[in-house]
């Protein structure tokens, strides 16, 4: 019951109790008297009853004086402190309590700090046993999170019903969203999405039946492959393999994903070449063979007639050049290799390669000489294999002692130089080793230097230098580009992003309704705006969207929305005051219409959270007719769940939330920052709401109305 | 005096079309059908100018060439390559070892001839006039 009704209640049975025997008093009284004197004393009492009437309101006073002073020192005392004992057991064990009221309450508020003491180091202590364990466990899921960063493939893996649960930097970039929705740092990959929204849903479930069908036959390890156009229009070249439950049952499936729109694109245009080819060539040559057979077959012909087919066969055949030039300029790059070469520095080719040699053959090998910024198109292993077989040859045959490596640009190639002095070698020499298997110390390899040079579009030859006694063999390579420096995050930090979530294999679809889901089940996009004011109806506008996602109760940190937004319209300076930016910044930002459906499917099946949800939704739901964008999915507001925890508590507005809890507020006034903290409190929110009993989704949305109703009232 | 050129390649066809159009525009023509021939004909003739297949058997043009290069008195020769690959890569690996020209099959008569003259004629200024 309310506290102020419970004031009454109690006020009006005090009043009425004592109002109550005054009256039974003076009716036992009056009953004993002799008639005469009950007529004065009702004559006295009539002369005195403003008097008796103004004694009365005094006792009013008086009673609700004393009672106050009780509730206020016992009953609402006791009540905060009950909530802000609760506040350490179940959230913050940081906290203490705060004995206002009655001497007893101050006693019973030390004892309990004394208690959340104890509590505290016990708490401790178990979190440091759990830690070690924890940390056990963490390395582990660590080495497997490294591994797959590593990997050159895109690694997905999910789980029965298509969700994401652990994925690497090259499957995000692969489905990368830079431009292709430049909030999204994620892009459409993140714990708990859907596979569907990157792969088409019918390819993979094709793929996930013949998986099943694979097992169901007895094969052991089945793995399918397909390819299959990625949502943002790259062609991407799928391998399927199941992973299954202890029931033999498909638990989940692994993807590795391979980029071939490139490879794919050059394919299509060297077979494009090829049918060109055929069909342009075949025309001329048909004009050709008729001219040139009638110049053999009749040589009594006229010289009209000579010089007519003469003159066929010389523009013909001015044609078919023509046209192999033209087609061989044109798809030069189609004709490459198709091999998986990779760019690298020359300068780092070198030294790999300088330090095999000196490994495997101890043959002192000369620092390389390589100037900055050439880059290769190499197979590194393959190309510094032949660098050592041929290292070895010189070595074994000639007697070479020592050797030295160096690099130089030319135009389109690089030259790669494996020098030497003294010895003589001759073009013959090379010309055997060129097709001869590679040896590299004990190791034969069935492939030849030429092999190596045909996969590379390279050409070797042997140069010498007479005054300087020295000699080279040459080595000329397509140039190649310079990789994009990835950054790269840190493994000992703590801020390794969360790449993995196994708990998810416990997730299913539920196909009922989401009332009933388990507040901890679900997941959340915990979203704040920062806007041009306060007025969303006078025209204020939203400039700024943070988000970041909650799944499985777990904040992901590096899954989150961040951007900027032009409002078309000045930005008011109190607001530019208060989250600091200006009409400057967000020039060329995109426009709100542009922004809400990338912000609308970072949100997909999730719970939407925020604090104050109320201010934030108006302003999205105001935008809905221009954008046509609906924010459909259900609502939770950290202020009101934190109003039902802690009724008794003064201020709610973000900053006390979170001191309260314990959050430590960084970045605040941005809007991922604010996303950031209100995801934290949110959090730290479930345990106490789990405590009132609040435990679904449902029953959170039932008692967030009741006690917005509640305020509204007030 | 009548400049002598050493046609060196092993199909017959563009052979008989090169020597008649050599012939036909004053040059003395010699043949060689692989890489050893072509050595020994330059070795016995000392032509003025050589028209190198690069695939070639027994020695391959780019060899034959750099051979050439090797011995001082054949220094003057100037080299011209022929062949149907011509990738960028090779045309610079013929370059680099001592040819003075690399022509692409097909290639215009016209052009051909006017190229020789034009070696020719700088050989005789090697000053460049």
């Amino acid at each position: 019951m309310n506290v102020r009704w419970k004031f009454l209640l109690w006020l009006a049975v005090f009043f009425a109790g004592i109002v109550a025997v005054v009256a039974v008093t003076a009716v036992m009284i009056a009953a004993g008297l002799p008639e005469d004197e009950y007529k004065l004393a009702l004559h006295i009492i009539d002369e005195r009853v403003q008097i008796i009437g103004l004694a009365a309101v005094l006792l009013l006073g008086v009673c609700a004086g004393v009672l106050g002073w009780l509730f206020r020192n016992y009953v609402t005392a006791v009540r905060s402190l009950a909530e802000q004992t609760r506040i350490v057991f179940a959230t913050n064990p940081e906290y203490r309590v705060d004995g206002r009221g009655g001497a007893e309450l101050v006693d019973l508020a030390a004892a309990i700090n004394r208690l959340a003491d104890g509590y505290r180091w016990l708490k401790a202590d178990v979190e440091t046993r759990a830690g070690v364990s924890n940390a056990r466990l963490e390395e582990e899921r660590n080495r497997l999170a490294a591994l797959m960063s590593e990997l050159s493939e895109g690694v997905l893996l999910c789980n029965a019903e298509g969700r994401i649960l652990l994925y690497n930097e090259k499957a995000r970039d692969l489905f990368g969203a830079a431009e292709h929705s430049p909030g999204m740092r994620q892009g459409l990959v993140g714990l708990g999405r859907s596979v569907f929204a990157l792969l088409d849903r019918d390819q993979v479930a094709h793929a996930l039946d013949k998986l099943q069908s694979g097992l169901d036959q007895g094969v052991e390890f089945p793995a399918t492959r397909f390819i299959t156009n990625a949502v943002t229009g790259a062609l991407v070249k799928v391998q399927m393999a199941p992973f299954l439950s202890a029931g033999g049952r498909i638990a989940g499936m692994v993807l590795t994903l391979e980029d071939v729109t490139e490879m794919m694109d050059r394919e299509a245009q060297r077979r494009s070449l090829l049918q060109a080819f055929a069909a342009g060539v075949r025309a001329p040559v048909a004009s050709l063979r008729a001219a040139a057979e009638n110049l053999a077959s009749f040589p009594e012909m006229n010289e009209a007639h000579r010089v007519q087919f003469t003159e066929i066969v010389a523009a013909e055949s001015r044609r078919v050049s023509a046209m192999i030039n033209d087609a061989l300029s044109e798809y030069a790059d189609a004709l490459k290799a198709g091999l998986a070469l990779e760019d690298m520095r020359a300068a780092d080719l070198l030294s790999v390669a300088r330090r095999r040699i000196e490994a495997v053959l101890g043959l002192p090998c000369a620092p390389e000489r390589v100037p900055e910024g050439i880059w290769i198109k190499v197979d590194s292993f393959a190309l510094v294999e032949a660098l050592t077989h041929l290292a070895g040859r010189l070595r074994e045959d000639y007697g070479v002692r020592s050797i030295g490596l160096r690099a130089a640009a030319n135009g389109r190639f690089a030259e790669i130089d494996l020098v030497w002095s003294g010895a003589i070698v001759g073009s013959d020499a090379l010309s055997l080793w060129e097709i001869e298997p590679m040896q590299v110390g004990a190791q034969q390899t069935p492939l030849t230097l030429k092999d190596v040079l045909e996969r590379h579009g390279g050409e070797i030859w042997v140069q010498s230098h007479k005054t300087s006694h020295t000699a080279w063999f040459r080595l000329l390579l397509p140039l190649g580009a310079p990789a994009v420096a990835t950054p790269r995050r840190s493994l000992s930090t703590g801020s390794r992003p969360e790449y993995y979530d196994f708990d998810l294999f416990r997730y299913a679809d539920a196909v009922q309704g989401m009332a009933e889901r388990k507040l901890a089940d679900l997941h959340y996009t915990v979203f704040d705006s920062e806007t041009t004011g306060l007025e969303p109806s006078a025209g204020d506008e939203i400039i700024s969207l943070g988000a970041v996602r909650i799944v499985n109760a777990r904040l992901l940190k590096h899954e989150v929305f961040e951007q900027l937004v032009d409002p078309q319209r000045p930005v008011g300076s109190a607001a530019s005051r208060i989250h600091g930016i200006d009409a400057q910044t967000l020039a060329g930002q995109p426009t709100i219409g542009k922004v809400l459906p990338q912000f609308q499917r970072f949100c997909e099946d999730t719970v939407l959270v925020a604090h104050n949800a109320a201010f934030d939704m108006r302003f999205l739901e105001l935008k809905e007719a221009a954008t046509g964008v609906r924010f459909a999915q259900p609502v939770l507001d950290t202020l009101l769940l934190s109003v039902i925890v802690h009724p008794s508590q003064e201020s709610h507005s973000l900053e006390a939330v979170a001191e309260r809890l314990g959050v430590s507020v960084i970045g605040r006034h941005t809007a991922l920052g604010d996303a950031l903290v209100t995801g934290e409190i949110f959090l730290r929110l479930l345990p106490l709401l789990a405590e009132q009993g609040i435990l679904t989704l449902g029953q959170a949305l039932a008692a967030s109305r009741e006690t917005y109703h509640a305020r509204l009232q007030y | 005096m009548t400049k002598k050129i050493l046609i060196v390649d092993d199909e017959p066809n563009i052979v008989t079309a090169l020597e008649f159009l050599l012939q036909r525009s004053g040059y003395e023509v010699l043949l060689a059908q692989d890489g050893e021939a072509a050595l020994k004909q330059v070795e016995q003739h000392l032509p003025d100018l050589v028209l190198l297949d690069v695939m070639l058997t027994l020695k391959s043009g780019y060899e034959v060439c750099q051979r050439m290069r090797e011995r001082a008195e054949w220094q003057h020769i100037k080299i011209i390559m022929l062949s149907a690959k011509g990738r960028e890569v090779e045309v610079n690996k013929g370059l680099s070892l001592g040819a003075d020209c690399y022509v692409t099959k097909p290639f215009s008569n016209k052009d051909l001839v006017a190229k020789i003259g034009e070696l020719l004629a700088s050989a005789d200024n090697p000053g460049g006039a």
